[in-house]
Formats: structure tokens, C-alpha cells, sequence
């Protein structure tokens, strides 16, 4: 029994989500440089950003949970689980037996009459759960996995990389070690270990992906860091006495904040494709996309097929991760053409 | 040159210690083994037999320090085994993990090798394809291709791939391996154009942008100056060039060919180290992952010291500090 | 040889930009005589390497030249096919560029890069070619030639590269030599050997030069005749005495009181106001009219042509017209 209800915790994360995504964008206001950029990008990638926005809803609707007003009458397990505003666009007892087709009125096996005949908009799963409905609550998770994950990498890699390459010396020698070391072990074999080790469940799987993934952003910002440092407004407030501290967080820090911005939407994709491969292994997280694929995976064999659940699924992957993907480039390109480059 | 790679090797050693003491800490501090025999024999299994599991697995030894024999804990069987690769056996089937190591390690390469091959080969060749044609219409078609392809994930690739050149148009097996070669290559023709096609978005666009930037550079410029035709300059200038980035990308996926792809070979049914990397997931096997993680590791690290020691051959900028 | 080396004419190039095409090289018309040196000089951004490139067919894509005659050495260099202008470029017409850093490619040494060069027009062994590019190096004064041919470019200082690039240019005794800024780069008491070094080379064999600068201290050293550039476009061409003594253009007149040697002490340095407009900012007519001391209303009607102010000195500019007119 944890100390708040998961679905309280959940409300107050979209809520501080929302209070941080409101800060942000004031902020981002007052700067030039940030505001223009905010501009080009929409002007340059409207559909990807609106396709972003609407996944976005979705899982904050997704998220904002509370008891009552679902089940039938009488069933008080049912009544008594919280319910999200997504949940609420369906009916309680929204459900079939098993498979059925796409707005079909009867099962897909034997035939039998559905309970809400033609109004699966893409059909039901094996379990008789609505195809329409999981898709949506996807998007929760292929979110959560690419915030999470990013919450443990930003601040992971900023710390080690900034300490690294402003103090330099020994500090840089041990981050250097620690990096080299994590950066030798193959990606997914490390993952997959880490995971195996830490136990499933959505939280095991987003510090093991950000344990991996750190490692990567770590090396830019350290190399950033080294030449921020000696640039002569740095060396002038050193030379005044500025505290360190001060110099990181007044200096340093923001002018890596447009690095953070495009590491954040590059990693975001990888994460989301490697939570799929791990759906396959059976050590993903439950209710993603990764998951419906790999469930739907085995019903291809029959004859005639179930398509609806793998291609809702899918759909919904390969839209979220082209638009980020689209957006990503087009970050890069305004905001820094140069530090980063393609591929790995 | 060779106190300079006596060097790299040398830090290349003191990084495959921190690996190990990443694996110690992971798989013996972190994952307690009566949980892990838990896992391996079944929750509802009595304490004795647990008990016995642990003991047959050498699990039960002081982990840092033995008053009584100073050698005989876990970290320096942890180590001693790790460095002289006897692995002892699986956790799930009590099989030998060397031996099934390099039983693997064929039908792995057998997939890995022509798609690796291959894969460069097309990446590179495609990719100059596109960047001759850059900020034109072939160019902007082929990147957002590329985009597309690295959009899709791999599990549609291979339930594509299985369905539609399998299963629809019936060209080759959807699944299987066979040691013999003619059969094999039926067996492999699916996967290997499968792998072929998730790598290809990635690679072009990598590939493509790294002769974008070379062929924009000044000495170009100079060498179309001086006379020298477009296909010369690539020969000659810019491919040169191209080899420092390519080759890291290149040799990085080396240690990929030994340990195989997991989904690929797993999907398709193919008897590598890639499965068995899956069946260790599935069976809670940690020693076979702990060894594999562990050759993972030592491969890339070889890799990367014969990329350290390319660079010098390569780029005369490239100083042996 | 009859006529001149370079003949551009009318040439108008342009780079696609926002669905237009922008001119970057403006119908811009001049001249190089065998053996002379014409600077080009104009700020920074005027189109004077895309004049330059476009004269070696060597725009950069997505830019094209769109119409206008270039003759080089007599022979239609738009009408070439692919080979012969290959042949052409370090051949008859050899250039050498403003970044000595990086105009050289890193990881060839320097004398393979010469030896190539020559090597492209003649067919002579390595052997042959290597002892040609060892005299060229002594020719441009690089201490220990020999040792030098087999270094590569990051073990050089930039003023070596250039003489390296200077080498590599001269190395078929082109008719042309087009040295784009070739000591801007550099450290100030190695531009005045850089630019003794391209006197001789003109002297001793005879190639004409185009010379493009914006430093004017260059030009009066070198040049025999002098076109001033601004906004794509030339706004006034003659010999370097009627240009620096008697210069008519408001934009030629500018440039020449802010430097500093021109001005007398004492006196306040003059600046031209504004900044040079980019080409979505040029203003309808006369593209200097918004910087202009002198300008009428009339200017901003259309784009001034040439006037002759003097033989063998034109001027763009309809108030000078006036002027002479009367
Ligand atoms: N690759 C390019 N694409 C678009 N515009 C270009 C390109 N290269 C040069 N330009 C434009 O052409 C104009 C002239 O450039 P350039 O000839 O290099 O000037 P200069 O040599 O006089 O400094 C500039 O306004 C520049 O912005
Ligand atoms: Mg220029």
C-alpha cells in the first residue's frame, strides 16, 4: 500500500506537467532566440507538431483519473477503480468475449452476437477489449517511457558532463572512465540485463533505458562544457570572482539548454522503438504499443486474418515517432547545426 | 605506432575491469541469488532446493572477502572465470555456456555477415547516389524515405517482411535454419533482406550527410579548380575523407556480427547467439547473460581500439598523444 | 593573342531563394588584358567570388549562371562541354582561394596535390611531376622544397599554404590567375610577402590576373586597373590612377575616404552610413541609393548604366551622368 493512490499521483504529475509546460513557455517568451525558434519550427513543421500535440492530449487525458461513475450497478470492484477522462469516452462495460472485426455485429469465432454490435471502431482484441480504446491508452505509456526516461538521462548527463568538463582533472578522469565503461557494453544486451536484474514494470524499464542512455549526452556536454568555459566572458567572471556554482548555473547551464532541447526530441524516438523490441522480449512495459504488436503478431498466422489490433497499433507507433522524428530534425537544424551530428 | 597501441590496449584492459565490476555489482550485490534461484527454479519451490541451487552455483561464497581462503569468494570467481572464459553452466538447462557460445556463433555470422557486408556496401553506395543529387527533388524524396524507414519499428519490419514476402508471395521460408548451404540460403534470404531493409533508412541518411559535408568543403572547391572531374573527386578526395566518420559508424557494429541480431534470429527461427540471448531472457538465465553481456562488451572494446588505430592510418591529423 | 584573357559580358547569376531567384552576380561586364592585374574590390558579400566562380563555371549548386557571354581565353565558356572546361580550369585559368587552412585537402600531402595538378594536363610520369612541383615550391620560396613535398597541410603555416596553393596554380603557367582575397587570411607582414611573391610570378610569366580584395592598400599596390562592386553589380571600372585619384562613384568615393592611409590626420575617419542591404532589402533603382550622400529622387526610378567619365573609366550612377553631360 504506497502512500498516495497511483491514480492521485498520476493527477498531480499532469498538473505539474502543465505548471511546468506553462513556465517553460513563459520563459521561452521573454527570449528572442527561443521564441523565433518556437516560430520557425511551427511554420516549418505544422502537421508534425499538431500530430505531437494531439498524442500529447491524449495521454494527459489519459492520466487525469478518478473513482466513480463506471461499472455496472452492484459490481463494487469495478465501481471502485478510477477511471480516466480517456476510460470515460467508453461505456463501463465496453467489452466482448473475444475477437471481432472492425464495426462487425458479431464475433469473429462462432459467430456470436456482440454486445455493442457495430460500434467497435476497430474491432476488439483477444480478450474482447476495445482496439480503439488500448490504442489511445498507448500513448500514455510511449509518453512515459520517452519523459520518464529523458528526467533520468537530462539531469544524469548534465551533472556528470558540466562537473566533468569545467572541473577537468580528476573528476573528468573518473566520468571519463565511468562513460567509456557503460558506452563498452552494447546497448541492448545492457538494457536487457539491467532490466532482467531490476525487475519489470514501467519504472525498472525507464532507469534502465536512462542508465543506457545517459551516456551519449554525457560526452557532448562535456565537450561543450570544456569549450564554454574558456570563453572570455567565463574566464572574466572567474577572474571577478564569481563563484563556481554561479558561473555553471548563469554561464554554463543555459547555453546548453539548446542542446538538452534537441537531445530530448532525438532520444525521444530511440526510446520509444527500443520499448518495442523489449514488448517482444517480454520485458516492456504493460499497454504499449510494443505490447499490442507483439500480441497481434501470431494472429497473422490464421486465416482469414485479425489485422485491426496490429495495424491500430502500429499506426499509432509509426505516426508518433515519424512526427517526432520530423520535428527532431527540423530542432537540430534551427537550433544547432553543428555540435550534433547524425546518426549515433 | 606500437607503444602507442600497447597504450590503447592497456586502457582498453582497465575499461574491460570496469565492465566486470558493472556485471559483479548487477548481477551478485544488486540481484540476490536465492531470488535469482527463485526465478530460475520457481516461486513455489521449497527452501532446500533453492538452497541446493545456490550451492551448485558457486553462489553461496562470501562475496568480497574469505578470512578463511583469501581466493575463494565470489569477486574473484567472478573475475577468474570471466577473464579465463570458463563460464561454467546455464542457470535454466545447466548446459555448458561455451560450448553453446560457439555453437552460435556460425549460424549468427551466417545472418550478421551479409547483412553487414551488404549493408554497407548499399548504405554507402545509395548515399552517394543521394548526395549527388543534393537539393534536388531524388534528394529530398530520399531523406524523407530514409525518415520513414527509421520510423517504422523493427517488429513491423519483420511481421511485414514475414507476411508479405513469406507468407503472400511465397518466395522463400517463412522460418527455420539448416546447416546445410543450399537449404541455409532459402533459410536466410528472408531475414537477411528483412535486417537489410530496417538498417538501410539510418545508414544513407548517415552516410548521405557525411558526403554532403565533405563534398561542400574548401579542397573540393580547389580541386575542381585545378581540373579534376566529379567522379575523381569523389575517388580520390572526398571518399578519403569520408572514411574517418564512416569507419567509426563501420567498425562500431562489429561486435553486432558475433552476438547477432535477437529479434531477427529469434523470429525466424535461427539458432545463434541472438536466440539464445532470448531464451536466457526467457529462462531468468543470468550466467548465460552475464557472459554474453561480458563478450558484448570485450568485442566492442576491440573494436574500438582497431578503430583508434585505423584513425592513425587514415588521417594524418590524427596525433598518437 | 588577340583580345582579352577574361571577357565577361552582361553576366547575370543567381540562387534560388523563397520561390525567386536572386541575382548574386547582376549583368556585371569586364575585362582582363593579357599580362594586366584587374582588382575587384567591394565590401564583403557583393558578389565578387560568384563572379569570379561563375567566370570557371564553378558556381556552387543551386546557383547557375542564367545568361550573359564569358570568353576565356578566347573559347565560349558556357558553350564548352564538361571535358574541355575541365581542361580549361588549371590549365589556362587557375584560381587560388581565401582560407589557405582549408583550401588544401588535409589528408594528401601537399606535393601529391601539386603533382596532381599537373598531372591532369600532362601526361608526364610521377617522377617528371615531382621534380616540376619541387621547382615550383622553390619558385614560390618555400624553404626546403623537397622536404616540404611530402608534409601535409596541418604541419604548414597558412602563409606556406598559399604559397603551396600559388604553386599548385602556377604550376601550368596558366594565362589567367584568379587569386579570390588570397591574403586576407593572413598575418599582415605575410600578405606583403604573399603579394610581392604574386608581382613576380606576373612579371616572370606573364598572367594576367584578377585580383579580388576588398582592402584597398592590396589594390594600390598591384592593380592596373580597378572595378569597384556593390550589391552584384559594378558601379565603376577604370585605371587604377583614374579610379583612386579622380574616383566619381558616391560608393568608390566612400570607400576611399575610410581608409585610413587616404584620410589625413587628424581628420575624422569617414564611414559609409548603413549597412550594405541584403538582396530581399534592395531598394527599386540604384541599389547604393539608400546609403547614398548624393542621392535625388530620381535614383530609385531605375538601375543607373554606364556612363564614360573619362577613356577607359565608366561610372553607374545618374547624378555623375548629369555631370558629364553637361
Ligand atoms: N551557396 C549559396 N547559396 C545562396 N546564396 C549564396 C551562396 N553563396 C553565396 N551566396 C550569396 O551570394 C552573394 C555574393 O557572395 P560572394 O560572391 O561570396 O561575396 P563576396 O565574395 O563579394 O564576399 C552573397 O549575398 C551571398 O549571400
Ligand atoms: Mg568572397
Amino acid at each position: 500500500m504506497s502512500l498516495v493512490e497511483p491514480h492521485v499521483l498520476s493527477n498531480i504529475v499532469v498538473a505539474v506537467l502543465l505548471g511546468g509546460a506553462v513556465a517553460a513557455f513563459a520563459i521561452a517568451r521573454r527570449s528572442d532566440l527561443w521564441s523565433q525558434a518556437g516560430r520557425e519550427l511551427i511554420g516549418r513543421r505544422p502537421i508534425a507538431i499538431g500530430a505531437i500535440a494531439l498524442f500529447v492530449s491524449v495521454a494527459m487525458l489519459d492520466s487525469v483519473a478518478w473513482v466513480g461513475g463506471g461499472g455496472a450497478a452492484g459490481n463494487v470492484l469495478e465501481q471502485s477503480r478510477p477511471r480516466s477522462v480517456v476510460d470515460r469516452m467508453f461505456a463501463p462495460d465496453f467489452k466482448e468475449k473475444s475477437y471481432s472485426a472492425p464495426l462487425a455485429d458479431i464475433e469473429f469465432y462462432g459467430g456470436a452476437d456482440l454486445s455493442h454490435p457495430g460500434s467497435h471502431l476497430l474491432g476488439t482484441d483477444i480478450l474482447g477489449r476495445d482496439v480503439l480504446h488500448l490504442t489511445l491508452k498507448g500513448a500514455r505509456v510511449a509518453l512515459l517511457i520517452g519523459g520518464l526516461t529523458s528526467l533520468i538521462v537530462i539531469p544524469l548527463a548534465l551533472l556528470m558532463g558540466i562537473s566533468a568538463g569545467y572541473f577537468g582533472g580528476r573528476i573528468d578522469d573518473i566520468v571519463f572512465f565511468v562513460v567509456s565503461t557503460l558506452a563498452s557494453i552494447p546497448t541492448l544486451l545492457l538494457l536487457i540485463a539491467l532490466i532482467m536484474v531490476l525487475g519489470h514494470g514501467p519504472v525498472q524499464v525507464c532507469v534502465a533505458m536512462g542508465v543506457t542512455g545517459w551516456v551519449g549526452f554525457c560526452r557532448i556536454v562535456r565537450g561543450e562544457t570544456f569549450k564554454l568555459r574558456e570563453l572570455d566572458y567565463v574566464q572574466a567572471a572567474r577572474a571577478l570572482g564569481v563563484s563556481e556554482i554561479g558561473i555553471i548555473l548563469r554561464h554554463i547551464l543555459p547555453n546548453l539548454m539548446h542542446l538538452v532541447v534537441i537531445t530530448f526530441v532525438l532520444l525521444f524516438s530511440g526510446l520509444v522503438l527500443s520499448e518495442a523490441i523489449l514488448a517482444y522480449l517480454g520485458i516492456g512495459i504493460d499497454g504499449s504499443w510494443g505490447q499490442m504488436i507483439d500480441q497481434a503478431r501470431d494472429e497473422l498466422a490464421r486465416d482469414p486474418i485479425i489485422w485491426w489490433n496490429l495495424v491500430a497499433a502500429s499506426t499509432a507507433l509509426f505516426a508518433l515517432i515519424l512526427s517526432v522524428n520530423f520535428v527532431g530534425d527540423a530542432v537540430r537544424d534551427i537550433l544547432d547545426p553543428k555540435t550534433l551530428g547524425e546518426g549515433e | 605506432m606500437l607503444a602507442y597501441i600497447v597504450r590503447r590496449t592497456a586502457y582498453g584492459f582497465v575499461v574491460v575491469l570496469g565492465v566486470l565490476l558493472l556485471l559483479f555489482a548487477l548481477f551478485f550485490l544488486y540481484a540476490e541469488p536465492i531470488e535469482m534461484a527463485r526465478r530460475a527454479v520457481g516461486e513455489k519451490a521449497p527452501p532446500e532446493v533453492l538452497e541446493q541451487w545456490v550451492v551448485n552455483h558457486g553462489y553461496d561464497k562470501p562475496t568480497w572477502w574469505n578470512s578463511e581462503s583469501p581466493g575463494d569468494t565470489m569477486l574473484v570467481d567472478h573475475f577468474r572465470s570471466m577473464l579465463t572464459f570458463d563460464f561454467g553452466r546455464s542457470d535454466a538447462d545447466d548446459s555448458p555456456i561455451l560450448e553453446r557460445i560457439r555453437a552460435g556463433m556460425g549460424p549468427s555470422l551466417s545472418l550478421t555477415l551479409p547483412i553487414f557486408t551488404v549493408g554497407v556496401l548499399l548504405g554507402v553506395g545509395l548515399s552517394l547516389f543521394v548526395a549527388y543529387f543534393r537539393e534536388t527533388y531524388i534528394d529530398r524524396m530520399g531523406v524523407v524515405l530514409c525518415v520513414l524507414g527509421m520510423s517504422l519499428s523493427i517488429l513491423l519490419y519483420i511481421i511485414g517482411g514475414q507476411f508479405l514476402i513469406g507468407k503472400m508471395l511465397r518466395w522463400f521460408p517463412i522460418s527455420g535454419f539448416d546447416a546445410s548451404p543450399a537449404v541455409m540460403l532459402r533459410f536466410l534470404a528472408l531475414p537477411v533482406l528483412v535486417g537489410l531493409a530496417e538498417g538501410l533508412g539510418g545508414s544513407i541518411r548517415f552516410y548521405r550527410t557525411v558526403f554532403i559535408e565533405e563534398t561542400g568543403r574548401d579542397y573540393v572547391r580547389t580541386a575542381r579548380a585545378k581540373g579534376c572531374g566529379d567522379g575523381r573527386i569523389m575517388a580520390r578526395h572526398v571518399l578519403h575523407n569520408a572514411m574517418i566518420p564512416i569507419l567509426t559508424r563501420v567498425v562500431v557494429s562489429i561486435p553486432f556480427l558475433f552476438t547477432g541480431s535477437l529479434l531477427l534470429e529469434s523470429f525466424f527461427g535461427i539458432p545463434g547467439l541472438g536466440s539464445m540471448m532470448v531464451d536466457a531472457i526467457h529462462g531468468n538465465d543470468f550466467a548465460t547473460l552475464r557472459a554474453m553481456v561480458y563478450i558484448g562488451a570485450l568485442l566492442f572494446i576491440a573494436a574500438q581500439i582497431l578503430t583508434d588505430i585505423a584513425y592513425t592510418l587514415v588521417d594524418p591529423r590524427v596525433r598518437l598523444a | 593573342m588577340i583580345g582579352p584573357v577574361l571577357r565577361i559580358d552582361e553576366v547575370l547569376t543567381t540562387f534560388p531563394a523563397a520561390g525567386t531567384r536572386i541575382p548574386v552576380v547582376d549583368h556585371v561586364s569586364l575585362e582582363v588584358h593579357a599580362g594586366e592585374v584587374l582588382a575587384l574590390v567591394g565590401e564583403s558579400g557583393c558578389g565578387k567570388s560568384m563572379t569570379a566562380l561563375s567566370a570557371m563555371r564553378l558556381v556552387p549548386k543551386p546557383g547557375r549562371v542564367e545568361s550573359g557571354n564569358i570568353q576565356l581565353c578566347g573559347r565560349d565558356v558556357l558553350a564548352l562541354s564538361v571535358s574541355e572546361m575541365r581542361a580549361m580550369r588549371g590549365g589556362e585559368a587557375a584560381m587560388i582561394f581565401q582560407e589557405p587552412m582549408t583550401s588544401l585537402n588535409p589528408v594528401q600531402t601537399v606535393g601529391a596535390q601539386v603533382v596532381e595538378a599537373i598531372r591532369l594536363h600532362e601526361r608526364v610520369s610521377f617522377v617528371e611531376a615531382r621534380k616540376r612541383t619541387i621547382e615550383m615550391f622553390d619558385r614560390v620560396q618555400i624553404p626546403d622544397p623537397e622536404q616540404r613535398f611530402g608534409a601535409y597541410p596541418h604541419q604548414l603555416s597558412g602563409g606556406l599554404k598559399q604559397r603551396v596553393m600559388i604553386a599548385m596554380a602556377a604550376a601550368m603557367r596558366p594565362k589567367l590567375l584568379i587569386a579570390d582575397e588570397p591574403t586576407t587570411a593572413l598575418d599582415v607582414t605575410i600578405q606583403a610577402q604573399i603579394l610581392e611573391l604574386l608581382r613576380e610570378l606576373q612579371r616572370e610569366l606573364g598572367t594576367a590576373i584578377l585580383l579580388i580584395t576588398h582592402d584597398l592598400g592590396v589594390v594600390n599596390e598591384l592593380a592596373d586597373r580597378i572595378a569597384v562592386m556593390y550589391a552584384s553589380r559594378i558601379v565603376e571600372q577604370g585605371e587604377r590612377v583614374d579610379v583612386l585619384a579622380s574616383a566619381r562613384h558616391p560608393y568608390t568615393e566612400g570607400l576611399l575616404r575610410s581608409v585610413p592611409a587616404a584620410a589625413r590626420r587628424g581628420e575624422a575617419l569617414h564611414e559609409i552610413a548603413g549597412v550594405v542591404p541584403s538582396p530581399s532589402e534592395w531598394p527599386a533603382g540604384c541599389r547604393f541609393s539608400t546609403r547614398c550622400d548624393r542621392v535625388e529622387s530620381r535614383c530609385g526610378d531605375a538601375v543607373p548604366t554606364s556612363t564614360q567619365v573619362a577613356p577607359g573609366h565608366t561610372v553607374d550612377c545618374f547624378v555623375v551622368a548629369d555631370e558629364v553631360a553637361q
